[in-house]
Order: C-alpha cells, then sequence, then structure tokens
C-alpha cells in the first residue's frame, strides 16, 4: 500500500495524472511546468500509460483540444503557467462554460512584461473569475493529492479544475510524497461516466448560440436562456465546496490524508494575529509564527487552500474575534490591493465588534525570496497599527526594492 | 468516379428552419457535405455563418452531431474529437472541422497549421466567402483586391487574396481538393473520396455571398459557376502530390473556353470602384495562376 519517493512538484504533478488514467493529453511548453508533459510524454512512449498525447502549437489550442476530448467523454489533461495560462483565458471560460470535467494544474509564474520565469500568483489569481474550481497547493504531497481529488471533484459537479502550486518552489523541488497504488486510485476515482453520448439517432448541437429568454423545445418545455446557464455554472461552483469536502473525507479513508477543511490552519486557536496566505507561503509562514511564538507573539496561519468556491463560512468563524490578520500575498489587483486580502475583508463584512484589522502585503513577486524573517516583518508592521484608521488604504509592498 | 445529381443520397441531414441569409451558398454545399460523410459525423465549428445555419438553442436543423468552440481552436477542437473518440473507442465517426475564411485564413490559421502538420485524422472545410461576413462584411485576408467591405468603405482592399491553399499544400495533406457550392456534384465526389482517406484532408470552398458581394439572391448558383467559368475559382484535387483538375475546370481546361474576368466583377456591387486597370490587373493574375495551373495537370 503505497510508497515513497523524492520528486518535484512538476513530477508529482505528472504521476498524479498516469494514476488517475487520463486519457488525452495536450499540452504545450512553458517554464516551470515543461516537465509535466515531457513526464507524460514518456509514460505515453513507453506504454505505461494509455493515452493520446497531442503536442499541441499552442496553449489556447491546448485547452481547445482538452475540450473537445472531454466533450465526447475523454478525461482531458493539461498544464500550464504564466503567460501560457492568460493565453488561454478564453478557452477557461469556454471550458467551464461547457460544464467539461479537465483537471489542469498550473505551476505558479509571473506575468510579463517585463519577463519573469519565477513564481508568484499573478497568473492564476487573474483567472479567478473563469468560472473554474482553483485549488492551491502547500507541498509536492499535496499536488499529487488534489490531482486525484480535482477529477473526483470535476466529474461530480462538471466543472474544470485548476490545481495551483508555485513554480520553482514546488515544480522544481524535491520532497518526499507518498504515492498510493494503482489499485488504491482506481478504488477512489472509477472510470469518467460522460454525461451524454454521441448518437447519429439523437444528434445534438453543442453550445450553439443562446438567446437571452428561455425558448420552447422541440418537446414544448422551456429551455433556459443565457442566464439561465450562467447562473447553473455558478450554483454548480457553490455546490461544489460541499462536494470538495465530502470527497477530501472520502480522500482520507482511501489513501489517510484528509483535505476535508478548506483551510490549512496551524496555531490559530489561541492566536491573536493571523497570517492569511495562500499556496507555499503557508509554509513560511508557518515557520514564522514559530518563531513568532519564541519571542511571544501569539501568531497563527491559515492557508486557504479552496480559493475557488470560496470557503466563505469556514474563514469567517476562523477569523471571528481576531485582533489582527495580515495577508499575505503574491498577487495584486492593480489599482486596489491583493485580491486576496479584499475578498477574505469582504468575507468578514458584518462581522460588526468580531472583525480582526486587516492589513495587506505584497511579496515574493517574480521569485522575490520570501524567508520566515519577511513574514515576521509583516506582523510586526501589522501588531504596530493601532486601529483600522492606522492601515494604510493600499497594501504594503515587502521588497526591499530600489 | 462521377457522380450525377439524381444519384445522390435522398437523406437529408439539413432540415428546413436554417436561419441563414437569402441565397446563402452554404446550406447548398453543407447538404452535399452531410449526404457524403453520413450520420457519423461530428461537426466542430466556431461562430461564423455556419453557427447561424445550426440556428439557436433548443433547437437545430442539422441531424448531426456538432460542437461550437471558439473562433481561433476549430482545428484544436478537431484534434480534440479526434483524440477523445479514439480513446473512447468510436474511430468509425468522421470529424469535420468546418471554418470561414476569417477563421481559417486569418485567426484560425495557428491551429489548423498544427494539426495538419501533426497529420491529424480529419476533414478541415474552409468555406471562402471572402469577408467577415457574419459579423457584417469586414475585410479579411480571403478579400480580393478592389473588393470594398464595411472596414475598406472608402478605398477598396489594395492587396489581393491570400494564396492559402498554397499554403496548405506546403503542409503535404493526405488531401487537398478545391471546392465551389454551385458544383454539388464535383463537391459531393471529393468529401466521399476525402472520408476514406487517412490523415489531414484540406477542402476549400468557395460560397459566393449575395449580401456580402452585392447580388440578387436568385443569382447566388450562378455568381459560383461564373466563378469558376473564369477560373477566378479552379476546381482541382491534390491526392499523395498528384495534382488534377476536376470537374467544369478540368472541362475548360480540355476545350480552351475561359470567360473573361470582367464578367464577374460586373456582376456585384462590391467591385463597383474598380478600374479597369485593376480589373486587368485581376484578369492577369487569374490568367498566371490558370497557367500554371494547367501546366501541373500537363495539359
Amino acid at each position: 500500500m503505497g510508497r515513497n519517493k523524492i520528486l518535484t512538484g512538476n513530477e508529482a504533478a505528472a504521476l498524479a495524472a498516469k494514476l488517475c488514467r487520463v486519457q488525452v493529453v495536450a499540452a504545450y511548453p512553458i517554464t516551470p511546468q515543461s516537465k509535466i508533459p515531457e513526464v507524460l510524454s514518456e509514460y505515453v512512449e513507453r506504454g505505461e500509460l494509455d493515452a493520446e498525447f497531442v503536442r499541441v502549437e499552442s496553449e489556447h489550442s491546448a485547452m481547445g483540444v482538452c475540450i473537445s476530448a472531454s466533450l465526447v467523454g475523454a478525461r482531458a489533461f493539461t498544464a500550464t503557467a504564466s503567460n501560457g495560462l492568460a493565453y488561454m483565458h478564453e478557452q477557461l471560460h469556454w471550458a467551464a462554460g461547457a460544464r467539461v470535467p479537465i483537471v489542469m494544474p498550473v505551476s505558479n509564474r509571473g506575468l510579463g512584461a517585463p519577463w519573469t520565469i519565477l513564481n508568484d500568483m499573478q497568473d492564476t489569481m487573474s483567472q479567478r473569475d473563469t468560472g473554474w474550481i482553483q485549488l492551491y497547493c502547500m507541498d509536492n504531497q499535496e499536488v499529487l493529492d488534489q490531482i486525484l481529488l480535482a477529477y473526483k471533484v470535476a466529474e461530480r459537479v462538471l466543472v474544470p479544475v485548476m490545481v495551483c502550486f508555485d513554480g520553482f518552489r514546488l515544480s522544481h523541488t524535491m520532497m518526499p510524497v507518498e504515492i498510493p497504488d494503482q489499485d488504491q486510485v482506481d478504488a477512489y476515482l472509477p472510470p469518467l461516466q460522460a454525461p451524454y453520448h454521441l448518437d447519429p439517432e439523437n444528434p445534438v448541437n453543442i453550445n450553439p448560440v443562446v438567446l437571452t429568454d428561455p425558448l420552447p423545445g422541440p418537446d414544448g418545455r422551456p429551455h433556459p436562456g443565457y442566464m439561465g446557464f450562467r447562473q447553473r455554472l455558478q450554483e454548480a461552483l457553490e455546490s461544489s465546496l460541499q462536494v470538495i469536502l465530502e470527497e477530501g473525507r472520502l480522500f482520507k479513508e482511501h489513501f489517510g490524508r484528509s483535505y476535508e477543511d478548506p483551510l490549512y490552519r496551524y496555531r490559530t486557536e489561541d492566536a491573536r494575529l493571523i497570517f492569511v496566505t495562500m499556496g507555499s507561503l503557508s509554509s513560511e509562514a508557518t515557520e514564522a509564527v514559530d518563531i513568532l511564538r519564541e519571542e511571544g507573539v501569539a501568531a497563527g496561519v491559515i492557508g486557504i487552500r479552496v480559493f475557488r468556491p470560496f470557503p466563505k463560512k469556514a474563514l469567517r468563524e476562523a477569523l471571528a474575534g481576531k485582533e489582527t490578520m495580515a495577508v499575505v500575498e503574491k498577487a495584486v489587483s492593480y489599482g486596489y490591493e491583493g485580491a486576496l486580502a479584499s475578498e477574505v475583508k469582504a468575507a468578514l463584512y458584518g462581522l460588526n465588534g468580531a472583525q480582526p484589522l486587516a492589513a495587506n502585503f505584497i511579496l515574493g513577486l517574480g521569485g522575490k525570496d520570501v524567508k520566515p524573517a519577511d513574514v515576521c516583518e509583516a506582523a510586526r508592521r501589522a501588531l504596530a497599527f493601532s486601529g483600522p484608521d492606522e492601515v494604510p488604504d493600499r497594501p504594503i509592498w515587502l521588497s526591499n526594492e530600489v | 468516379m462521377a457522380t450525377a445529381i439524381m444519384d445522390l443520397p435522398e437523406k437529408e441531414y439539413i432540415l428546413p428552419g436554417t436561419r441563414t441569409c437569402a441565397g446563402c451558398g452554404l446550406p447548398i454545399a453543407y447538404r452535399h457535405i452531410l449526404k457524403a460523410l453520413g450520420p457519423k459525423t461530428v461537426v466542430t465549428l466556431p461562430a461564423c455563418c455556419l453557427t447561424i445555419l445550426h440556428g439557436m438553442y433548443p433547437k437545430t436543423p442539422v441531424a448531426v452531431n456538432s460542437v461550437n468552440n471558439t473562433f481561433a481552436s476549430t482545428a484544436a477542437s478537431a484534434s480534440g474529437l479526434v483524440a477523445g473518440l479514439k480513446v473512447t473507442g468510436r474511430e468509425d465517426y468522421t470529424v469535420l472541422a468546418m471554418a470561414g475564411d476569417g477563421g481559417t485564413f486569418d485567426m484560425g490559421i495557428q491551429a489548423l497549421s498544427g494539426a495538419a502538420e501533426r497529420q491529424t485524422h480529419f476533414i478541415y472545410v474552409c468555406y471562402d466567402n471572402e469577408a467577415y461576413m457574419n459579423t457584417g462584411v469586414q475585410r479579411s485576408s480571403a478579400t480580393p483586391a478592389g473588393a470594398v467591405t464595411t472596414t475598406t468603405p472608402v478605398r477598396p482592399k489594395e492587396q489581393p487574396k491570400k494564396d492559402f491553399i498554397q499554403i496548405m499544400e506546403a503542409h503535404h495533406p493526405a488531401y487537398l481538393a478545391t471546392t465551389c457550392s454551385s458544383y454539388p456534384a464535383d463537391l459531393y465526389n471529393k468529401f466521399v473520396k476525402a472520408k476514406e482517406i487517412r490523415g489531414t484532408r484540406f477542402i476549400h470552398l468557395a460560397v459566393p455571398c449575395p449580401a456580402g458581394w452585392g447580388f440578387p439572391t436568385r443569382q447566388t448558383v450562378k455568381m459560383g459557376r461564373l466563378a469558376v467559368e473564369t477560373a477566378v475559382v479552379v476546381l482541382y484535387e491534390v491526392e499523395d502530390g498528384r495534382f488534377r483538375l476536376t470537374g467544369k475546370s478540368l472541362n475548360m481546361a480540355k476545350t480552351g473556353r475561359k470567360r473573361p474576368v470582367s464578367e464577374y466583377v460586373a456582376g456585384q456591387a462590391r467591385f463597383k470602384k474598380m478600374t479597369p486597370e485593376q480589373v486587368e490587373a485581376f484578369q492577369q493574375w487569374v490568367d498566371q495562376r490558370w497557367e500554371r495551373l494547367l501546366e501541373r495537370a500537363g495539359i
């Protein structure tokens, strides 16, 4: 039952895809995810994975291949990062609207211009509103696990899932990963049951022009207009949180590791200061908490594992009554603040009197090193504010830049 | 192989109620394409005039399965259908990708070039009405020199049409053919042949557009015939690199009868601003290509 291997995040992602028995892979190279299609093409060429590997000429086409392969009932997989993800943008909307259960790991990387190949989260955060489920990973075990979980969830709710993990910090860093046996994965994830089949006797026109108002079909029943479809997508994402948590519990039964909490929590119970983070930054914040605790500061971490659907209720419960929160993040909604900060603050709206003071810190853009000391600095700055009026109305950049 | 109109299959895959404009050449061609390919066909199409033909949810007049996709990704979608059908054990389906000149000559060229280079097993049809007709007659790279469009409204397009068929031939597809909606038997034969060939099959389909070209809707078939009779459109096929004129074009090559381009130009409002010199330049362009093709055909 299972075995341990030392793997990079990219290797863990490729191995997860193989364990999920993906049937169609379409991918295009981009640093830092290129190793994923490289490893997968090796699996396919060696006959270890029975899949069609489509070596596409762009990310836009990679997603185009996955959408159509998925529509005819194949389990489809791709991976990308950064500008590749941005190039896919139109197709991401299409995939979600078409309700195809594609799973796509993204090794997070900053966007140009200017060019960087290194890590931040601007790429996936910019795709927040495309209708995809977004899961964020803290380590390489999570990369592997979340891809297994993602297919299970995607195929239950018919919403595509992005599994996000930090480029280089995870994609190129070797860590021990427990790898389940194929039998275990097969028991957890059955073959894809396509929601419909192509029948020449009953042909369908998939994703055609839809008018604004419902119209009767050939059977006389009213069929949804555009808003009807879009509302169903929203409702599917809303209901997917429960499904993610259910599947996270089931994951424990099968593999021994639980993902029944949408949040990673570290020493939050008695904390007066909470770091709110995502991805591998949660690990740095965890180290920072230990340092701060030694200095006598009761700090804790909340790492958001499930960003879409947004775990509003869990966050409200976890943050109500805390004194201060430092939202520490690697992406910016330019002209305002970090998107994570906006969202967490919005989730706490109405918690009168129990609302923590909120400070937003931007760090680690374009691979800028983030040390636990940097995260401690965010804590000290946040705790120095004596009231909400003292907190600047814009994010604080921790960058030591010229 | 020759098929007379009376020998075509009676089964229809386009039912009454298409939403194309009056006089559109596309449904004439599409009707015969689907007769040739049969019910086990999956069509993928971007947003284009064909989307309009396919109707609005929840009804469609088209009796084969179809998938709509984004504008630049028709050939990518087809690649996905081919891969998905293969891994689910349904290789008996024919994958038909069909996009207009904007979605092929312009925006779709990357995905099509990629799929053709990968020798993807599908039929790609570019139905060419020589402008962005669905969005209101804007210039595309398939628009011929001298044509007025809504984005060349004052000074007609100065550059000649992109020689996209040559670009596709440079990909060495398993089969390449040119067709015109006014010659359904020639078109039908080519699709019957294409269906049985493995690999990438590219078919260019010339489709007159009364709304965009400016001619009466009753003259669609006539305008397509004029295009071929003047050799503005030449019907041929390239199979395993072997070039062959077909149908009316083969006939013209044998008889030497070719009508002047001025007859084709005169019937269309889009060419109303062409000067005699420009018509002459168009004639020369057509003649030079015709001579090259005759030479390739060994005639």
